[in-house]
């Protein structure tokens, strides 16, 4: 156990394996923060939710950090909703009139100050009343001072208001510029430039009973959204980035040790009964070589079932049986014909006591190098079957998500931050375990030491 | 996981210096033990494949299912039955369905159709798909496959040689140098060789055929075929570029490394020494002293990887859009034709059951020191 530990603080020495182990300690952190702020059922119904959870994001958004590398910064998206305080740029003033009519003014205020346009904008309404509906109209306040009447309408209990889609707004009052651009630039100036500063957006509102009352909710849909993006479905992307870190640990973790212990145990059964055992081992291993490995985890999960759990379950029990299991096997015929088993073997010890507490101990040293190396395989492998579109249904991953963009022809199209950004962080995770693995080899594999 | 091939580790006979019975008599039996064993082995194994592409008879519940479905929609979409009464209608559907899955061989319980299978398969009567059919028409499992192996063959072919041989000459290379700053290189890149071949393929795809503009995104050939046989061959490359490329950089840092290690460790045996010791020639060392006794296992990895072809990568030709047998393999389990993913698996276990024959003797013809049967 000394030199066991004594060769651990090798590590040190290999530059690789302290990048490996940096990174794998950040991912198993930031896959415990994930699993704690994230709980499984909220963030997986969101996700899940269609546009009722995702209405007010853009289409087709990158992240906002592309605009770090951008001379004309894109445009970032934003929610105000009126029960917001005034420090958030929203001003709400009720009036009361006679027989319980209220004039109601809003001022939703933001400051502009992006080189392009907005995707759209939108106001989300939603009213109490009897009989007689809300009336509002909109005005939109330039920070050159010009004002600019939108639209009057009676709102609905649930009412929304798109710009480009009022042609009456474009035609009349925008002279044919399609609101989202028109909205934001000088009439004057011939380049159609943005005219930044601060903007007011202000909805008068008359109510005509006691009771009623509104609700408003304006959206600027940017060309950019939050740091990971957004997908088709106006998703969210960092939810799926997050949440592929502890899938992607949990899988790639639990089917490498399993795989690898087991592999380890069985290996030294068969070396140490001999006969009938090994030979029936043996011949398991022959068979399952065989066996195409990928075609039967693509049957079972287009046969039976797609979830990680069953998906698991069938690759460790296919990885056990492989060639790692002779080479297990040929070093512990070695290790059984040792003075130190003899020895054990005259005081008494059992064939259980033996496997376990002087065979497999004497493995550790290979058993980690392998274990560590075989994480990225199975990371990996998760993604492969999301990529052939039979992963979880229900889970968001990496692997689902590069499958989203892919389906959607999002390299075609130019959404390339889609499928890079879990693309890269699959590298990461898979080479950082590959960098510690190997290291690993390199000092615990005495043939390989110094080369 | 795209490599299939895991080498396969042949228990090398042993020197045994009084054999009592023949030559002759020691191989052919050891032939007919070793033929036996990897009959049944193949046996087995194709037997767990055919039950696995049935999952246990749940295939048959879902084709069953579908007759009912097509039946029933047909008859009833049939002008022809509109004025039938409602009772003889059903009798109508039903007599179908029978029939349907009698012409399928689905009124007979799996474990009898099973047997059939493994019977067909062992005798390489692949049979007829169910859904599938050859872009030329076929039903034939045999003409499906025998259209999709050329693709194959080239994608694979054309990687695998490759990948198999530059590596092994650079690692030789390497090895003749180790610790120089190319040796560094090679061990400091080979964890890249931990992601799949579809993954670089993402990549490259994004690289040369989105940004660049140089390369097919994926297919095969250029549409409109082009008119003369020059033309259509170099487009047929173009597009082979992309993922040959993705499958030869996925492992490539991985099998320089290996066999680097490989012939390290065998290049400081002591009769490696003493060769350097009488004053040989590095060159002549390096062809006599470390290339021949290795060559069995050269020999091995060539073989395996020469199988491996067989299999094709399913995902790298899923998402290259290559027509090749493992995206075949993909359609084939999506559409639940049991004869075409038995068909291939078969094949592949032969290939891999005479190999693991054949190297026995290869062995002992490359290497003197071995002798075939001389173990136990």
């Amino acid at each position: 156990m000394k030199n066991f530990l004594n060769s651990l603080r090798e590590i040190r020495k290999y530059p690789s394996a302290i990048v490996g182990s940096v990174i794998i300690l950040a991912l198993v952190i930031a896959a415990v923060v994930v699993l704690i702020t994230m709980p499984y059922k909220e963030t997986i119904d969101f996700w899940r939710g269609g546009e009722e959870s995702w209405y007010a994001n853009p289409r087709y958004a990158p992240p906002k950090w592309f605009n770090w590398f951008r001379e004309d910064k894109l445009a970032e998206s934003f929610t105000m909703k009126d029960t917001e305080s005034e420090e958030d740029g929203v001003v709400r003033v009720v009036e009361e009139r006679d027989e319980g009519v209220k004039m109601i003014t809003e001022t939703f205020a933001f400051d502009y100050d992006y080189d392009t346009f907005p995707q759209d904008l939108a106001i989300y309404f939603t009213a109490q009343y009897d009989q007689k509906q809300p009336f509002v109209s909109l005005k939109w306040l330039t920070p050159d001072g010009r004002e600019i009447k939108v639209a009057s309408f009676a709102v609905s209990p649930k009412q929304t208001y798109r710009f480009i889609q009022d042609e009456k707004l474009k035609s009349k009052r925008l002279n044919g510029i399609v609101p989202n651009i028109g909205l934001f630039i000088d009439p004057e100036d011939p380049n159609q430039k943005v005219v930044k500063g601060t903007y007011q957006l202000v909805v008068e509102a008359v109510t005509f009973e006691a009771d009623s009352n509104y609700t408003a909710e304006f959206v600027l849909y940017g060309q950019v959204y939050g740091w990971a993006g957004t997908d088709n479905l106006r998703r969210d992307l960092s939810i799926p980035l997050r949440w592929g870190i502890p899938i992607a640990l949990t899988f790639g973790l639990l089917a490498a040790l399993f795989t690898s212990v087991l592999t380890m145990i069985i290996a030294a059964i068969g070396a140490w009964y001999g006969g009938v055992v090994d030979a029936l081992i043996q011949r398991i291993t022959e068979v399952n070589m065989v066996l195409p490995f990928l075609s039967i985890l693509i049957m079972v999960a287009t046969f039976y079932s797609r979830s990680i759990w069953v998906i698991l379950g069938v690759t460790i029990l296919l990885s056990i049986f492989t060639g790692a299991i002779k080479g297990y096997r040929s070093i512990f015929m070695q290790v059984k014909e040792s003075t130190y088993i003899e020895a054990a073997q005259a005081y008494g010890a059992g064939s259980g006591r033996l496997i376990f507490r002087y065979l497999l101990p004497r493995m550790i040293p290979m058993l980690l190098p392998a274990l560590v190396s075989a994480v990225p395989a199975y990371v990996f492998l998760e993604a492969t079957l999301a990529v052939l579109g039979i992963g979880d249904p229900v889970i968001p991953t990496w692997g689902k998500t590069i499958n989203d963009a892919w389906v959607d022809a999002a390299l075609y199209k130019g959404h390339y931050y889609w499928i890079l950004q879990p693309a890269v962080l699959l590298m990461i995770t898979g080479f950082g375990f590959a960098m510690l693995g190997f290291a690993l080899d390199r000092i615990f594999n005495p043939r390989l030491r110094g080369m | 996981m795209e490599t299939v091939s895991e080498p396969i580790v042949t228990s090398k006979p042993k020197v045994k210096k009084n054999s009592s019975s023949s030559a002759f008599q020691r191989i052919f039996r050891y032939s007919f033990v070793r033929l036996i064993t990897l009959f049944v082995t193949v046996v087995i194994g194709v037997y767990l494949t055919i039950m696995i592409a049935n999952m246990g008879g749940y295939v048959d519940t879902i084709m069953k299912a579908e007759i009912r479905e097509r039946i029933t929609i047909s008859v009833a979409n049939n002008q022809a039955y509109k004025n039938m009464p409602k009772d003889q209608l059903n009798e109508l559907i039903l007599e179908r369905i029978q029939l349907e899955e009698k012409r399928m061989g689905l009124d007979r319980p799996l474990v009898i159709r099973s047997v059939n299978f493994l019977k067909n398969a062992m005798t390489l009567n692949l049979g007829r798909a169910v859904n599938m059919n050859s872009d030329a028409g076929s039903r034939q499992v045999r003409l499906i496959i025998l259209e999709r192996l050329p693709y194959t063959l080239l994608l694979m072919g054309t990687s695998n040689l490759i990948l198999f041989f530059s590596a092994m000459f650079l690692a030789l290379a390497l090895s003749r140098n180790y610790g120089s700053i190319w040796d560094k290189i090679v061990i400091a890149l080979t964890p890249t060789s931990s992601a799949p071949a579809w993954f670089y393929g993402i990549f490259f795809i994004l690289i040369f055929a989105a940004v660049l503009r140089i390369l097919p995104f994926g297919g095969v050939m250029d549409a409109p075929i082009p008119e003369t046989f020059i033309a259509r061959a170099l487009s047929v490359l173009k597009h082979l570029i992309l993922p040959a490329s993705a499958l030869i950089i996925s492992t490539f840092f991985l099998s320089i490394y290996n066999w680097r290690t490989f012939f390290l460790i065998n290049s400081s045996e002591d009769y490696v020494d003493t060769a350097k010791a009488k004053g040989l020639q590095g060159r002549d060392i390096e062809r006599r002293y470390i290339l021949r006794p290795t060559l069995p296992y050269i020999i091995t990895n060539f073989a395996l990887m020469l199988i491996g072809i067989w299999t094709g990568a399913i995902v790298t030709e899923t998402v290259f859009q290559w027509p090749g047998l493992g995206r075949t393999i993909f359609k084939a389990i999506g559409l639940y034709d049991t004869p075409v993913i038995v068909g291939t698996t078969i094949i592949y276990a032969y290939l891999l059951a005479i190999t693991v024959f054949l190297l026995d003797f290869v062995y002992a013809l490359v290497d003197p020191r071995v002798k075939i049967g001389g173990g136990k």
